[in-house]
């Protein structure tokens, strides 16, 4: 690993300043990502910003809404008791990712800022728009097995690898980012974005921003809900395809459905049609297949990830069979 | 451990390796490097080796130590303190045979920075025992014969230790769900499990 300086401090708008003075400088959380990248020379900051010790820890439930701290471990988000009452399909996803040694480390705010597994992504010495703008994209027309369905570009079709994020993107979350003009709150759905003309950039973070909360409205999701992420191994591996599902139902009928995927786009991927459609249904298999018909309208396959197109659509109808049971 | 194999010199093997593996390298370092370091002339140069203080306990010994901001946890337990019973296996945060628990909570040491873990308090293999009296997960790997080549054990233990401390131990499929970070090339597995499971059944301290 190169080297690199290092910095430390417990206050916010301290860490906020130093950002804004050094553009070579980048703030580090849990580093589970971070770490592995300078390891393979995929990324070289030359200046670190340990923010571990921000007050950023807290978990709130106040007013109809959850309020995370951006420093929250994934292991401590999945065990507190008022999420796993309140809000168990974002529990479920923490628990589907990564390993215990790594969500007792990992950060809220880390997850969301953690980039592809895709292997060219992470290998120098292969073209990746991504790492290196303009040098091509040697997924496109190469070994592309975990790669994207929706939304891709002709410049990259990488995939967001978290489950987090899925289960976020399905409870309708909201942002709040700090910089030192002051506080903003965007949609979660709005702070990753497709890889289009700008693959270099994963998400809508602006420079000199830090991710301090994560905000969930209460919901009535926490009865019938699932979720299912199919991978090569039983544990300990990144999606090939998953699905959050998430059915309000009443005197047998779907009066509110949530449905989102992951192992599948640049983002975590919302399925706002066929929640649509199975809103007023009863919840039933034909509905559950017409919903995943809808869900896939708009998929793309690149040769070693055609089989998404069955085990896509085939992974909501079982998420959903398993959220109503 | 309680015999070391020596040679007439009184070296270990590992010692042999690090005297000879030094002196080779002594002797391929061009000689421009050596001596600029040594005179200090090259001011950035000399900047790129800054070293950080860095204070914490390891096993309940305290350290006060300066080290450079990329060097590893496991690095540093392992180089610098000697504490060698931990494993490198992928350095990667992939196999688990790093892990070692920082306040309680098990990590993977591969992808921590020694730095950040200042003022924290490391428990590693070496620390498990009680003297000659060994951790009742170490003697549960011994009966249930939970290991072959020995190279993830340490790990697996630390890990095993946290996974029935955290609560995550209640049946055989949540013991290999929450121990699923831990992996054994020689497919111990069953017997990890069983180990575990008598452990936590017996519901002795851990």
């Amino acid at each position: 690993m190169i080297n690199f300086q290092y910095l430390r401090t417990s206050v916010v708008k301290t860490a906020l300043n130093l950002i804004n003075k050094d553009s070579k400088a980048v703030f580090i959380a849990g580093g589970t990502n971070l770490v592995d990248l300078m390891k393979r020379g995929v990324t070289a900051p030359e200046k670190l910003i340990d923010i571990n010790h921000l007050p950023l820890k807290q978990i709130s439930f106040a007013n109809n809404l959850l309020q995370i701290g951006a420093l929250t471990s994934n292991s401590a988000l999945a065990e507190a008791p008022i999420v796993k009452e309140k809000f168990p399909l974002l529990s479920l996803t923490l628990q589907a990712g990564a390993s215990a040694q790594l969500r007792n480390v990992a950060t809220v705010g880390g997850n969301m800022m953690q980039r592809t597994r895709c292997g060219y992504f992470y290998d120098t010495t292969m073209p990746c728009n991504k790492r290196e703008p303009g040098s091509g994209c040697g997924a496109i027309g190469g070994y592309n097995r975990m790669h994207a369905i929706f939304g891709t570009s002709e410049h990259c079709i990488a995939v967001h690898p978290s489950d987090m994020c899925v289960g976020l993107i399905a409870l309708d979350a909201q942002v709040v980012l700090a910089s030192a003009k002051g506080e903003r709150k965007i949609k979660f759905a709005d702070f990753h974005k497709l890889a289009g003309n700008t693959p270099e950039k994963d998400n809508n973070l602006q420079k000199g921003e830090l991710i301090v909360r994560v905000e969930i409205p209460a919901n009535n999701f926490n009865k019938n809900f699932h979720y299912l992420k199919v991978r090569d191994r039983s544990s300990y591996a990144f999606a090939l395809v998953s699905v959050a599902a998430a059915l309000d139902i009443s005197n047998g009928v779907i009066s509110d459905a949530r449905l989102a995927m992951g192992g599948v786009a640049h983002k975590p991927w919302r399925l706002i049609e066929a929640e649509n459609f199975l809103k007023g249904k009863s919840p039933n298999k034909a509905n559950f297949e017409q919903a995943a018909k809808i869900a896939m309208n708009g998929a793309k396959s690149f040769g070693e990830n055609d089989f998404k197109l069955t085990l896509a659509p085939n992974t909501i109808v079982e998420a959903l069979t398993l959220a109503q049971a | 451990m309680s015999e070391v194999d020596q040679n007439q010199a009184g070296d270990t093997r590992r010692d042999f390796l690090k005297k000879t593996s030094f002196a080779a390298a002594l002797s391929l370092t061009p000689i421009t490097i050596l001596k600029a370091a040594d005179q200090k002339v090259d001011e950035r140069f000399a900047e790129l080796f800054e070293k950080i203080p860095l204070n914490l306990k390891v096993n309940n010994k305290s350290y006060a130590l300066s080290v450079e901001p990329r060097v590893t946890l496991l690095d540093l337990l392992r180089e610098q303190l000697h504490l060698t019973g931990t494993k490198k296996g992928c350095d990667h945060g992939q196999c688990g045979a790093c892990t070692v628990h920082v306040d309680g909570q098990r990590i993977n040491s591969c992808l921590s920075l020694a730095v950040m873990n200042e003022g924290k308090s490391i428990t590693t293999i070496e620390g498990l025992a009680n003297g000659n009296e060994l951790h009742p997960m170490q003697a549960a790997f011994i009966k249930h014969d939970g290991f072959q080549c020995g190279y993830c054990t340490p790990g697996q233990i630390m890990s095993a230790v946290a996974c029935v401390r955290e609560g995550h131990a209640n049946s055989r499929e949540e013991i290999r769900e929450y121990m699923s970070g831990n992996i054994c090339r020689c497919g111990a597995y069953p017997n990890i499990v069983d180990a575990i499971q008598e452990v936590k059944e017996k519901g002795v301290k851990v």
